[in-house]
Protein backbone atom coordinates (compact mmCIF):
# COMPACT_ATOMS: atom_id res chain seq x y z
CA UNK A 1 0.00 0.00 0.00
CA UNK A 2 3.10 1.62 0.20
CA UNK A 3 4.80 3.55 -2.89
CA UNK A 4 8.30 2.14 -2.98
CA UNK A 5 10.45 3.03 -5.82
CA UNK A 6 9.53 -0.47 -7.27
CA UNK A 7 5.65 0.50 -8.65
CA UNK A 8 5.28 4.55 -9.60
CA UNK A 9 2.17 5.92 -9.64
CA UNK A 10 -0.08 6.21 -12.55
CA UNK A 11 -3.09 8.11 -13.73
CA UNK A 12 -6.25 6.11 -15.21
CA UNK A 13 -8.13 7.67 -17.94
CA UNK A 14 -11.83 5.58 -18.75
CA UNK A 15 -14.14 5.91 -21.78
CA UNK A 16 -17.19 5.16 -20.50
CA UNK A 17 -19.32 5.22 -23.70
CA UNK A 18 -18.33 5.47 -27.73
CA UNK A 19 -18.28 8.88 -28.88
CA UNK A 20 -17.04 10.54 -25.39
CA UNK A 21 -13.45 11.24 -24.44
CA UNK A 22 -11.43 9.40 -21.89
CA UNK A 23 -11.63 11.35 -18.58
CA UNK A 24 -9.31 10.68 -15.06
CA UNK A 25 -11.08 8.53 -12.58
CA UNK A 26 -8.00 8.42 -10.82
CA UNK A 27 -4.84 6.86 -9.62
CA UNK A 28 -2.81 3.81 -8.83
CA UNK A 29 0.53 2.10 -8.17
CA UNK A 30 1.66 -0.07 -10.18
CA UNK A 31 5.14 -2.13 -11.04
CA UNK A 32 4.66 -0.99 -15.18
CA UNK A 33 2.05 -0.38 -18.00
CA UNK A 34 1.17 -3.66 -18.38
CA UNK A 35 0.57 -4.49 -14.48
CA UNK A 36 -1.18 -0.86 -14.33
CA UNK A 37 -3.89 -1.14 -17.06
CA UNK A 38 -4.90 -4.13 -15.09
CA UNK A 39 -4.76 -2.70 -11.79
CA UNK A 40 -7.28 -0.44 -13.12
CA UNK A 41 -9.15 -2.64 -15.02
CA UNK A 42 -9.71 -4.55 -11.40
CA UNK A 43 -9.76 -0.88 -9.13
CA UNK A 44 -11.78 1.23 -11.48
CA UNK A 45 -13.88 -0.75 -13.95
CA UNK A 46 -15.52 -2.96 -11.41
CA UNK A 47 -18.95 -1.57 -12.27
CA UNK A 48 -18.93 -1.72 -15.75
CA UNK A 49 -17.61 1.79 -15.87
CA UNK A 50 -15.79 1.38 -19.21
CA UNK A 51 -14.81 0.90 -22.47
CA UNK A 52 -11.42 1.99 -22.89
CA UNK A 53 -8.49 2.38 -19.99
CA UNK A 54 -5.74 4.61 -20.53
CA UNK A 55 -3.06 4.53 -17.98
CA UNK A 56 0.03 7.27 -17.79
CA UNK A 57 2.70 7.30 -15.63
CA UNK A 58 1.46 10.67 -13.55
CA UNK A 59 5.36 11.97 -13.76
CA UNK A 60 4.79 12.45 -17.41
CA UNK A 61 1.82 15.25 -16.59
CA UNK A 62 3.21 18.33 -16.45
CA UNK A 63 0.61 20.46 -13.79
CA UNK A 64 -0.28 24.16 -13.51
CA UNK A 65 0.95 25.91 -10.48
CA UNK A 66 -1.54 26.74 -7.71
CA UNK A 67 -0.24 29.77 -6.88
CA UNK A 68 -0.25 31.28 -11.04
CA UNK A 69 -4.19 30.91 -11.64
CA UNK A 70 -4.69 34.73 -11.11
CA UNK A 71 -2.24 35.13 -14.44
CA UNK A 72 -3.68 31.67 -16.05
CA UNK A 73 -7.24 31.73 -15.60
CA UNK A 74 -8.74 35.59 -14.27
CA UNK A 75 -8.00 37.07 -17.50
CA UNK A 76 -11.05 34.73 -19.22
CA UNK A 77 -13.59 35.47 -16.46
CA UNK A 78 -14.26 39.12 -18.73
CA UNK A 79 -14.34 37.96 -22.03
CA UNK A 80 -18.20 36.68 -21.75
CA UNK A 81 -18.64 37.45 -25.55
CA UNK A 82 -16.31 34.34 -25.75
CA UNK A 83 -19.24 32.22 -24.86
CA UNK A 84 -21.70 31.63 -27.90
CA UNK A 85 -24.53 32.83 -26.26
CA UNK A 86 -24.86 36.17 -28.13
CA UNK A 87 -26.55 34.44 -31.12
CA UNK A 88 -30.20 33.85 -32.17
CA UNK A 89 -30.73 30.37 -33.74
CA UNK A 90 -33.01 30.41 -36.37
CA UNK A 91 -36.19 28.22 -35.18
CA UNK A 92 -35.51 25.81 -38.43
CA UNK A 93 -32.00 24.60 -37.00
CA UNK A 94 -34.01 22.81 -34.72
CA UNK A 95 -31.81 21.38 -31.70
CA UNK A 96 -28.18 21.83 -32.27
CA UNK B 1 -25.20 -28.07 18.11
CA UNK B 2 -24.07 -28.63 14.44
CA UNK B 3 -26.22 -29.55 12.16
CA UNK B 4 -25.89 -32.72 10.07
CA UNK B 5 -24.73 -32.89 6.31
CA UNK B 6 -26.82 -33.24 3.68
CA UNK B 7 -27.20 -36.50 0.99
CA UNK B 8 -26.35 -36.00 -2.34
CA UNK B 9 -27.68 -38.13 -5.04
CA UNK B 10 -24.84 -38.43 -7.86
CA UNK B 11 -26.00 -38.98 -10.82
CA UNK B 12 -23.23 -38.27 -13.64
CA UNK B 13 -24.99 -34.73 -14.11
CA UNK B 14 -24.66 -33.85 -11.11
CA UNK B 15 -21.37 -35.03 -10.04
CA UNK B 16 -20.22 -33.66 -12.62
CA UNK B 17 -21.69 -29.76 -12.36
CA UNK B 18 -20.74 -30.12 -8.40
CA UNK B 19 -17.25 -31.59 -9.09
CA UNK B 20 -17.39 -27.71 -11.30
CA UNK B 21 -18.86 -25.61 -8.77
CA UNK B 22 -16.40 -27.36 -5.96
CA UNK B 23 -13.64 -25.78 -8.43
CA UNK B 24 -14.92 -22.70 -8.30
CA UNK B 25 -15.92 -22.84 -4.52
CA UNK B 26 -12.58 -23.72 -2.77
CA UNK B 27 -10.51 -21.35 -5.26
CA UNK B 28 -12.52 -18.18 -4.86
CA UNK B 29 -12.64 -18.69 -1.07
CA UNK B 30 -8.65 -19.33 -1.17
CA UNK B 31 -8.58 -16.00 -3.35
CA UNK B 32 -10.83 -14.26 -0.09
CA UNK B 33 -8.15 -15.32 2.36
CA UNK B 34 -5.86 -12.64 0.47
CA UNK B 35 -8.71 -9.90 1.38
CA UNK B 36 -6.94 -6.76 3.23
CA UNK B 37 -3.30 -9.45 3.42
CA UNK B 38 -2.56 -8.61 -0.38
CA UNK B 39 1.48 -7.49 -0.82
CA UNK B 40 -0.43 -3.85 -2.41
CA UNK B 41 -4.07 -2.06 -2.82
CA UNK B 42 -4.43 -2.91 -5.91
CA UNK B 43 -3.45 -6.65 -5.86
CA UNK B 44 -5.90 -7.00 -3.02
CA UNK B 45 -8.74 -5.93 -5.35
CA UNK B 46 -7.30 -8.17 -8.43
CA UNK B 47 -6.97 -11.21 -5.80
CA UNK B 48 -11.21 -10.15 -4.55
CA UNK B 49 -12.07 -9.39 -7.77
CA UNK B 50 -11.00 -12.82 -9.05
CA UNK B 51 -12.70 -15.07 -6.28
CA UNK B 52 -15.81 -13.03 -6.59
CA UNK B 53 -15.73 -14.49 -10.40
CA UNK B 54 -15.32 -17.86 -9.25
CA UNK B 55 -17.57 -17.39 -6.36
CA UNK B 56 -20.38 -16.25 -9.43
CA UNK B 57 -19.52 -19.46 -11.24
CA UNK B 58 -20.07 -21.52 -8.33
CA UNK B 59 -23.12 -20.79 -7.55
CA UNK B 60 -24.86 -20.99 -10.98
CA UNK B 61 -23.19 -24.27 -11.25
CA UNK B 62 -24.49 -25.35 -7.72
CA UNK B 63 -28.01 -24.18 -8.90
CA UNK B 64 -27.89 -25.83 -11.43
CA UNK B 65 -26.59 -29.08 -9.54
CA UNK B 66 -29.80 -28.44 -7.32
CA UNK B 67 -31.97 -28.48 -10.39
CA UNK B 68 -30.81 -31.07 -12.24
CA UNK B 69 -30.75 -33.34 -8.61
CA UNK B 70 -34.48 -32.23 -8.16
CA UNK B 71 -34.40 -33.36 -4.38
CA UNK B 72 -34.92 -29.80 -2.53
CA UNK B 73 -31.14 -29.21 -2.40
CA UNK B 74 -29.72 -25.71 -2.92
CA UNK B 75 -26.43 -23.56 -3.85
CA UNK B 76 -26.27 -22.79 0.23
CA UNK B 77 -27.05 -26.61 1.12
CA UNK B 78 -24.41 -27.80 -1.28
CA UNK B 79 -21.62 -25.07 -0.09
CA UNK B 80 -22.43 -25.32 3.43
CA UNK B 81 -23.53 -28.89 4.06
CA UNK B 82 -21.36 -31.25 2.91
CA UNK B 83 -18.91 -32.94 4.65
CA UNK B 84 -15.01 -33.06 3.20
CA UNK B 85 -15.39 -36.48 2.02
CA UNK B 86 -18.47 -34.95 -0.10
CA UNK B 87 -16.32 -32.35 -1.52
CA UNK B 88 -15.14 -33.08 -5.58
CA UNK B 89 -13.11 -30.32 -6.43
CA UNK B 90 -9.16 -30.37 -7.67
CA UNK B 91 -6.74 -31.49 -4.85
CA UNK B 92 -4.84 -28.10 -7.00
CA UNK B 93 -7.15 -26.06 -6.03
CA UNK B 94 -7.66 -26.71 -1.93
CA UNK B 95 -3.89 -25.90 -1.86
CA UNK B 96 -2.97 -22.93 0.83
CA UNK B 97 -2.43 -19.26 -0.36
CA UNK B 98 1.52 -19.92 0.83
CA UNK B 99 3.34 -16.85 -0.82
CA UNK B 100 2.40 -14.80 -3.28
CA UNK B 101 4.04 -16.18 -6.22
CA UNK B 102 2.24 -19.69 -5.04
CA UNK B 103 -1.26 -17.77 -5.05
CA UNK B 104 -0.11 -16.80 -8.39
CA UNK B 105 1.50 -20.33 -10.04
CA UNK B 106 -1.68 -22.19 -8.00
CA UNK B 107 -3.92 -19.60 -10.44
CA UNK B 108 -1.77 -19.25 -13.33
CA UNK B 109 -1.85 -23.40 -13.82
CA UNK B 110 -5.60 -23.73 -13.23
CA UNK B 111 -6.73 -20.52 -15.58
CA UNK B 112 -4.62 -21.94 -18.15
CA UNK B 113 -6.44 -24.90 -17.80
CA UNK B 114 -9.93 -23.36 -17.20
CA UNK B 115 -9.77 -21.05 -19.89
CA UNK B 116 -9.73 -23.87 -22.97
CA UNK B 117 -12.30 -25.77 -20.56
CA UNK B 118 -15.00 -23.27 -20.54
CA UNK B 119 -14.15 -22.34 -24.52
CA UNK B 120 -14.58 -25.89 -25.40
CA UNK B 121 -17.56 -26.22 -22.89
CA UNK B 122 -19.20 -23.14 -24.74
CA UNK B 123 -20.48 -26.34 -27.61
CA UNK B 124 -21.69 -28.70 -24.87
CA UNK B 125 -25.33 -30.03 -25.63
CA UNK B 126 -26.59 -29.21 -22.14
CA UNK B 127 -27.43 -25.17 -23.17
CA UNK B 128 -27.09 -24.24 -19.46
CA UNK B 129 -23.65 -25.55 -19.38
CA UNK B 130 -22.75 -23.91 -22.29
CA UNK B 131 -23.84 -20.45 -21.08
CA UNK B 132 -22.20 -20.95 -17.49
CA UNK B 133 -19.30 -21.95 -20.21
CA UNK B 134 -19.59 -19.05 -22.00
CA UNK B 135 -19.40 -16.74 -19.02
CA UNK B 136 -16.78 -18.21 -17.32
CA UNK B 137 -14.08 -18.48 -20.38
CA UNK B 138 -14.19 -14.72 -20.35
CA UNK B 139 -13.73 -14.43 -16.85
CA UNK B 140 -10.69 -17.01 -17.06
CA UNK B 141 -9.40 -15.53 -19.44
CA UNK B 142 -8.78 -12.16 -17.77
CA UNK B 143 -7.00 -14.50 -14.71
CA UNK B 144 -4.77 -16.02 -16.89
CA UNK B 145 -3.69 -12.95 -18.63
CA UNK B 146 -3.52 -11.40 -14.73
CA UNK B 147 -1.55 -14.66 -13.29
CA UNK B 148 0.52 -15.03 -16.25
CA UNK B 149 1.96 -11.36 -16.10
CA UNK B 150 2.67 -11.76 -12.66
CA UNK B 151 4.75 -15.36 -13.21
CA UNK B 152 6.82 -13.36 -15.53
CA UNK B 153 7.60 -10.62 -13.44
CA UNK B 154 8.15 -12.79 -10.08
CA UNK B 155 10.47 -15.52 -12.12
CA UNK B 156 12.40 -12.80 -14.02
CA UNK B 157 12.30 -10.26 -10.99
CA UNK B 158 15.01 -11.10 -8.25
CA UNK B 159 16.79 -14.20 -7.00
CA UNK B 160 14.44 -13.95 -4.06
CA UNK B 161 10.83 -14.02 -6.41
CA UNK B 162 12.89 -16.37 -8.52
CA UNK B 163 13.55 -19.14 -6.11
CA UNK B 164 9.76 -18.51 -4.72
CA UNK B 165 7.80 -19.33 -7.97
CA UNK B 166 10.32 -22.03 -8.82
CA UNK B 167 9.73 -23.76 -5.36
CA UNK B 168 5.88 -23.30 -6.29
CA UNK B 169 5.82 -24.76 -9.67
CA UNK B 170 7.86 -27.67 -8.32
CA UNK B 171 5.41 -28.14 -5.42
CA UNK B 172 2.01 -27.73 -7.05
CA UNK B 173 3.04 -29.40 -10.43
CA UNK B 174 2.15 -33.13 -9.37
CA UNK B 175 -1.32 -31.90 -8.68
CA UNK B 176 -2.11 -30.60 -12.42
CA UNK B 177 -2.57 -34.14 -13.96
CA UNK B 178 -5.99 -34.02 -12.35
CA UNK B 179 -7.38 -31.54 -14.46
CA UNK B 180 -7.11 -33.26 -17.37
CA UNK B 181 -8.51 -37.09 -15.93
CA UNK B 182 -12.03 -38.49 -16.48
CA UNK B 183 -13.24 -41.40 -14.92
CA UNK B 184 -16.00 -43.64 -15.84
CA UNK B 185 -19.05 -41.37 -14.85
CA UNK B 186 -17.65 -38.20 -16.44
CA UNK B 187 -16.85 -40.37 -19.75
CA UNK B 188 -20.44 -41.25 -20.18
CA UNK B 189 -21.42 -37.51 -20.65
CA UNK B 190 -18.45 -36.52 -22.80
CA UNK B 191 -20.10 -40.01 -25.14
CA UNK B 192 -23.18 -38.07 -25.73
CA UNK B 193 -21.57 -34.49 -25.88
CA UNK B 194 -22.86 -32.96 -22.80
CA UNK B 195 -19.76 -32.15 -21.70
CA UNK B 196 -15.71 -32.30 -23.08
CA UNK B 197 -12.87 -34.82 -22.31
CA UNK B 198 -10.08 -32.65 -20.57
CA UNK B 199 -7.67 -34.62 -21.66
CA UNK B 200 -7.84 -33.25 -25.59
CA UNK B 201 -6.89 -29.94 -23.57
CA UNK B 202 -3.56 -30.79 -22.47
CA UNK B 203 -1.10 -30.03 -25.40
CA UNK B 204 -2.69 -26.51 -25.73
CA UNK B 205 -2.29 -26.11 -21.86
CA UNK B 206 0.92 -27.02 -21.56
CA UNK B 207 1.93 -24.91 -24.71
CA UNK B 208 0.88 -22.13 -22.65
CA UNK B 209 2.24 -23.06 -19.83
CA UNK B 210 5.62 -23.83 -21.19
CA UNK B 211 5.81 -20.41 -23.11
CA UNK B 212 5.20 -18.18 -19.95
CA UNK B 213 7.23 -19.90 -18.00
CA UNK B 214 9.98 -20.16 -20.00
CA UNK B 215 9.70 -16.64 -20.67
CA UNK B 216 9.51 -16.05 -16.74
CA UNK B 217 12.93 -17.82 -16.77
CA UNK B 218 11.62 -20.57 -14.96
CA UNK B 219 11.39 -24.56 -15.61
CA UNK B 220 9.08 -27.26 -15.12
CA UNK B 221 9.59 -30.04 -13.80
CA UNK B 222 10.63 -33.48 -15.38
CA UNK B 223 8.15 -35.55 -13.19
CA UNK B 224 5.36 -37.10 -14.85
CA UNK B 225 3.69 -38.59 -11.74
CA UNK B 226 0.54 -37.13 -10.80
CA UNK B 227 -1.64 -36.54 -7.81
CA UNK B 228 -4.84 -37.91 -7.70
CA UNK B 229 -8.35 -38.04 -5.64
CA UNK B 230 -10.29 -34.57 -5.43
CA UNK B 231 -12.79 -35.59 -7.73
CA UNK B 232 -13.83 -38.81 -5.96
CA UNK B 233 -13.08 -37.09 -2.27
CA UNK B 234 -10.00 -38.32 -1.18
CA UNK B 235 -8.63 -34.67 -0.14
CA UNK B 236 -5.54 -33.22 1.49
CA UNK B 237 -5.74 -32.05 4.94
CA UNK B 238 -5.65 -28.63 4.35
CA UNK B 239 -9.81 -28.99 2.73
CA UNK B 240 -10.92 -29.97 6.20
CA UNK B 241 -9.47 -27.00 7.68
CA UNK B 242 -10.83 -24.65 4.69
CA UNK B 243 -13.95 -25.82 5.40
CA UNK B 244 -14.17 -25.79 8.78
CA UNK B 245 -14.37 -22.05 8.52
CA UNK B 246 -16.07 -21.63 5.43
CA UNK B 247 -18.98 -23.78 6.92
CA UNK B 248 -18.32 -22.49 10.76
CA UNK B 249 -21.69 -19.97 10.60
CA UNK B 250 -24.26 -22.42 8.88
CA UNK B 251 -23.34 -25.52 11.27
CA UNK B 252 -23.40 -23.14 14.29
CA UNK B 253 -26.56 -21.63 13.92
CA UNK B 254 -28.27 -23.75 10.91
CA UNK B 255 -30.66 -21.42 8.77
CA UNK B 256 -29.00 -18.08 10.17
CA UNK B 257 -29.71 -15.17 8.07
CA UNK B 258 -28.24 -11.40 7.98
Amino acid sequence: MMATPNTPLWEVFIRSRNGLAHKHVGSLHAADSALALQAARDIYTRRGEGLSIWVVPSNAITASDPSEKGMMFEPAETKIYRHPTFYDVPDEVGHM
Amino acid sequence: MAVASISVSETPLVLYTLRRADDALILGHRLSEWCGHAPMLEEDMALANMGLDLLGQARELYSYAAKVEGKGNDEDKFAYLRDVRQYRNLLLLEQPNGDFARTMVRQFFYAAFADLYWRAMMRSSDTTLAAIAAKSEKEMAYHLRHSSEWIVRIGDGTEESHARAQTAIDDLWAYTGEMFAVDGSERALADVGIVVDPAGLRAAWLKTVTDVVREATLALPNSNWMQQGGRSGRHSEHLGHLLSELQSMQRTFPGATW
